[in-house]
Order: structure tokens, then C-alpha cells, then sequence
């Protein structure tokens, strides 16, 4: 199966980020320099606590970098990225449907287009049924579900998911995951997703970055060959996703540990 | 019944066997009735008043002052504490005269407000708004200055204009906390408004009270202070009712 891309692309490079200055500052990110190319599923996986989340940050606008540089190539996108967060972010307020419409309404879309396109992402996600629940009526993978319906329903450029999955109990995450795949294989927008499961990143992703601890840095990146349509369940429990995961732990195992003896300093 | 219609019951009873002992005890003699009426003998002065219109007049003028003087105070405390959470200069312009004016006692203000506003209605409105205006505005700007920083991510992230920021995320996400500010202001309203009605008014509740003291007929007295207390407590009912309607995210 080929995957029809249609997604911005986007060059990082040589980004540097610090927080806090004389003897607290604290170097996040350093030296970072990436290629994403249009369409692309990129995950980024990292040690707690590496800069993955604040590059993710600095790529959604809500953090500006230190130095170096970001060039995003969004013409003829609307809107140039959105953000999918670990806890939804849905305004409690809001129902469903008000929710997803939100960044369309903030852009000035006009009603009747806001409601067939808010129509087509629930019917994207499956939450047709819940379109006037309000969040708190909601289970947490149904949040996520409306959150990731937030996002596609404004047609960005680019999808930048922060660890969207982490909070949700096993069986929720792996019927989400199988659920964004199977988007993606439909959308072929570019996603670059930050994870710290190893096993998440090669599910999903057809490139891993993986970072390094403080101050983060890109250790290695690797191709995940695995062919489209992917059947999460049967994938994971493939020998050759066995023989990669062990691969791509051998390459994290060092940056954790060395995560952790910093933390027990 | 119900454990709930049951629970609902034994609250009456602690009100219900005060005011018997308070009618048994006076009955038996105990204490003059002249100085401490019996719920008995408020009762009959209650229907009085009812009946002449007097108690109409005084509750309506009182209530009133009440409404006009919380809206007056309400609404510009939850407009300027929301514009405070969202632009720093406004809150550095702001919270010195908050700090500064917030701890004065506003009956206070009352002799100010005569000699601005005159004798009538106004100035008692004027002193209701003051006292409402501060717990609202403290209130509002908390709630909104403490909303969870994700949702400041994700209407950012997503596009809003300083406007829809205003409209459609800070002011929800700072509704409980000014709900709660409300609720402070309706008790300080009634407050404020009796003592000033205590000294400066021919009219309301607070006139009713003071001047049947004056009079030395503790009965009626005793008529306007019940009422108040009825009217703070459906104020305070009907708020809460609000709330469950405007705030249902709240409730789970």
C-alpha cells in the first residue's frame, strides 16, 4: 500500500534551547538537526526528561528556541501545525463538537463549512454518537479521540502529538494506536510524535529519532521498514519487531541510565 | 422514604426544637415578652405588616438596592479581573489600589457616598457595588490567572485572538472561582446594606429593624430580621442553582 502523502516538511537545524540563566541555566536541546519530509510519521523517543517535549514545543510556536533554526515548508497549508496533547486539553466547557470546531471558529471559518467538516472528523475518529458530551462524560481514550479530531479537523500542515496515548491503560492505547495508523494510512499527513515507548515508536513511525539525556540530542535515527497497511497487534508480536525493539534499546539503554545517575546526583 | 428526603428532615429539626423551646420556655414565664417575643407573637406581627404593605415596601426597596448594587459591582469586577489575568500591565496597574482599597471596612465609605450621591437610593446602590466589586474582581482574577496552562496552549496553538481568548477561555475557565466570589458578595451585600439602611435611609429592611429598635417594639424587629434571613438564604439557593446550570463540568 502506498501512502498518499500530503503534509508540509520541515529543517531543523542546528536548534539550541536554554532555560534559566547564569548558574541555573539548564542547555534542553543542543545541536539539533532534522530532516522531515512532507507526509512523513516521525517519532521521536528519548529518556524523561531530554528536550523531546520542548522541541515539540518550539515546533507548535508555544516555546521559542535559544538558536538555530526552524524552516517549515507550509504553503498552501492553512494552518501550519496542530498540537495533540497528553491530557486532551479539551475545555471542559465546551461539548464535543464546540471542542473540535475550536480552531476552525478561532480562524474565522464560516458555519456551515465548520459543521461538515466537524462532521467528518468525529466520523474520523468514531465520536459521532458523543458530539454533545461534554469531556467529563467522556473515558480518557474517547478524549484523546476527540482531541486528535481537534487536530485534523483544521487540516494542518502537520501533526505534533506529545506523548497523546501515555495516560490511557493498555488496551485503550493499543486500539488508539491501531486507530492513528489507520488515519494516517487514509491522510498521509506528516506527524511527528514524541514518545517514550519504544514499542509506540515502531508501530507507528516509518523513521525513529532517537534522543539523547540532557542536554538532548539526536543519538541515531532509524528507518522502520515495516510495510503499509500495519496491523499494530500482529506487528508487535512479529520476530522482526522483537529484533528491532532489542536494536533501538541497546541505543537508548546508555542515554537512561545516564538520565538516571543524573537524577540520583 | 428516601435516605436523602429522610436526611433533608433531620435538618429541621434542630431549627424547629429551638424555636419550641424558645416559645415553651416563654410561656412558662421565663423572661419578659416585651424585650423577647415569642416566635409566636413575630408571627402575628409578620402578618401585620404583610397586610398593611408595609413589609412589601421595605423588602422590595431593600432587594432592590441589593440587585441594582450587585450587578453595578458584579459585572465590571469580572470584566476588568479577566482583562487583569491576561495582560500584565493591567494587573501592575490594578493591584496596588486592589490591595490598597480591599481591607477598608466599606460601611466606611458610607458618609462619602451620602455627601456624593445625596440621601436616596444611590449611595446605598453605590456602597452595595464597592463591597461587591472587590471579593468578585480578587475572585475572577484567581480563577483566571490560575487556569491549567494547557488550555493557554491549546487556544494559542489553535489560533484564538486575544478576543476569543477572552470569551471562550478565560472567562469559562475562571467561572467557579467567580461563582464562588459571588457567593461572598451576595452575604456582603446584605451586609453592607443594613447597617448603611441602619442610619442613612426612611426605608428597607435595615430602616424596619433600627427603627423598630428605637421604638422599643422588639417584635417587629424581629419580623425584619427573619426576612433578611429568608432572603439571603434564596439568593444564596438560587445562585447555587445558577451555578449547576452554568458550570456543569463542575459538578463530576
Amino acid at each position: 500500500m502506498d501512502v498518499q502523502r500530503r503534509g508540509a516538511g520541515a529543517e531543523i537545524s542546528r536548534l539550541r534551547k536554554e532555560f534559566g540563566s547564569g548558574a541555573g541555566r539548564v542547555v534542553a536541546i543542543e545541536e539539533v538537526n532534522l530532516t522531515i519530509r512532507p507526509g512523513e510519521f516521525v517519532c521521536i523517543v528519548g529518556p524523561s526528561g531530554c528536550g523531546k517535549s520542548t522541541l515539540l514545543r518550539i515546533l507548535a510556536g508555544l516555546d521559542h528556541a535559544t538558536g538555530g533554526r526552524i524552516k517549515v515548508d507550509a504553503a498552501g497549508w492553512p494552518v501550519a501545525n496542530a498540537m495533540v496533547f497528553q491530557d486532551s486539553g479539551l475545555f471542559p466547557w465546551m461539548n464535543v463538537e464546540k471542542n473540535v470546531a475550536f480552531g476552525l471558529m478561532t480562524r474565522g471559518v464560516p458555519g456551515a463549512e465548520i459543521a461538515a467538516r466537524v462532521e467528518a472528523a468525529l466520523r474520523l475518529v468514531g465520536l459521532t454518537r458523543f458530539r454533545r458530551h461534554y469531556p467529563h462524560q467522556l473515558s480518557g481514550g474517547m478524549r484523546q479521540r476527540a482531541a486528535i479530531a481537534r487536530a485534523f479537523v483544521t487540516d494542518p500542515g502537520m501533526l505534533l502529538m506529545d506523548e497523546p496515548f501515555a495516560a490511557l491503560d493498555a488496551q485503550n492505547r493499543t486500539i488508539l494506536q491501531g486507530e492513528l495508523m489507520r488515519i494516517w494510512e487514509e491522510t498521509g499527513k506528516t506527524i511527528i510524535y514524541i514518545t517514550h515507548s519504544i514499542d509506540e515508536a515502531l508501530l507507528l513511525s516509518e523513521r525513529t529519532v532517537v534522543m539523547t539525556a540532557l542536554p538532548g540530542r539526536i543519538k541515531e535515527i532509524k528507518d522502520i521498514p515495516f510495510p503499509h497497511p500495519r496491523d499494530v497487534m500482529a506487528l508487535s508480536a512479529s520476530p522482526a519487531f522483537g529484533a528491532l525493539k532489542l536494536d533501538i534499546w541497546r541505543i537508548l539503554e546508555a542515554e537512561v541510565m545516564r538520565a538516571r545517575a543524573e537524577l540520583e546526583k | 422514604m428516601s435516605a436523602k428526603a429522610r436526611e433533608r428532615l433531620l435538618y429541621l429539626i434542630s431549627p424547629i426544637g429551638l424555636l419550641l423551646a424558645w416559645q415553651i420556655l416563654l410561656m412558662m414565664g421565663l423572661g419578659d415578652r416585651r424585650f423577647i417575643p415569642a416566635p409566636t407573637d413575630i408571627a402575628v406581627r409578620f402578618w401585620e405588616l404583610a397586610a398593611s404593605g408595609d413589609l412589601a415596601v421595605h423588602t422590595s426597596v431593600t432587594l432592590y438596592r441589593v440587585i441594582a448594587g450587585f450587578l453595578i459591582g458584579a459585572i465590571p469586577a469580572v470584566a476588568i479581573g479577566l482583562i487583569m489575568a491576561m495582560f500584565n500591565p493591567v494587573r501592575i496597574f490594578c493591584d496596588p489600589l486592589i490591595a490598597a482599597i480591599f481591607p477598608i471596612p466599606k460601611v466606611a465609605l458610607m458618609p462619602l457616598l451620602l455627601l456624593a450621591f445625596g440621601f436616596g437610593d444611590a449611595s446605598k446602590i453605590a456602597l452595595v457595588a464597592i463591597a461587591v466589586f472587590f471579593p468578585v474582581i480578587v475572585n475572577t482574577y484567581t480563577g483566571a490567572a490560575n487556569i491549567d496552562r494547557i488550555y493557554w496552549d491549546v487556544a494559542k496553538n489553535y489560533g484564538a485572538s486575544s478576543y476569543v481568548m477572552f470569551t471562550r477561555v478565560v472567562f469559562f475557565g475562571a467561572l467557579p472561582l467567580i461563582f464562588a466570589g459571588l457567593r461572598i458578595a451576595v452575604a456582603v451585600s446584605f451586609v453592607v446594606l443594613v447597617a448603611a439602611e441602619f442610619v442613612a435611609s426612611k426605608s428597607g429592611l435595615g430602616y424596619l429593624i433600627w427603627n423598630s429598635w428605637e421604638l422599643l417594639q422588639v417584635d417587629y424587629m424581629f419580623v425584619g430580621i427573619v426576612v433578611i434571613g429568608v432572603l439571603g438564604l434564596i439568593t444564596a439557593v438560587l445562585l447555587q442553582e445558577l451555578e449547576r446550570i452554568v458550570v456543569p463540568w463542575k459538578a463530576e
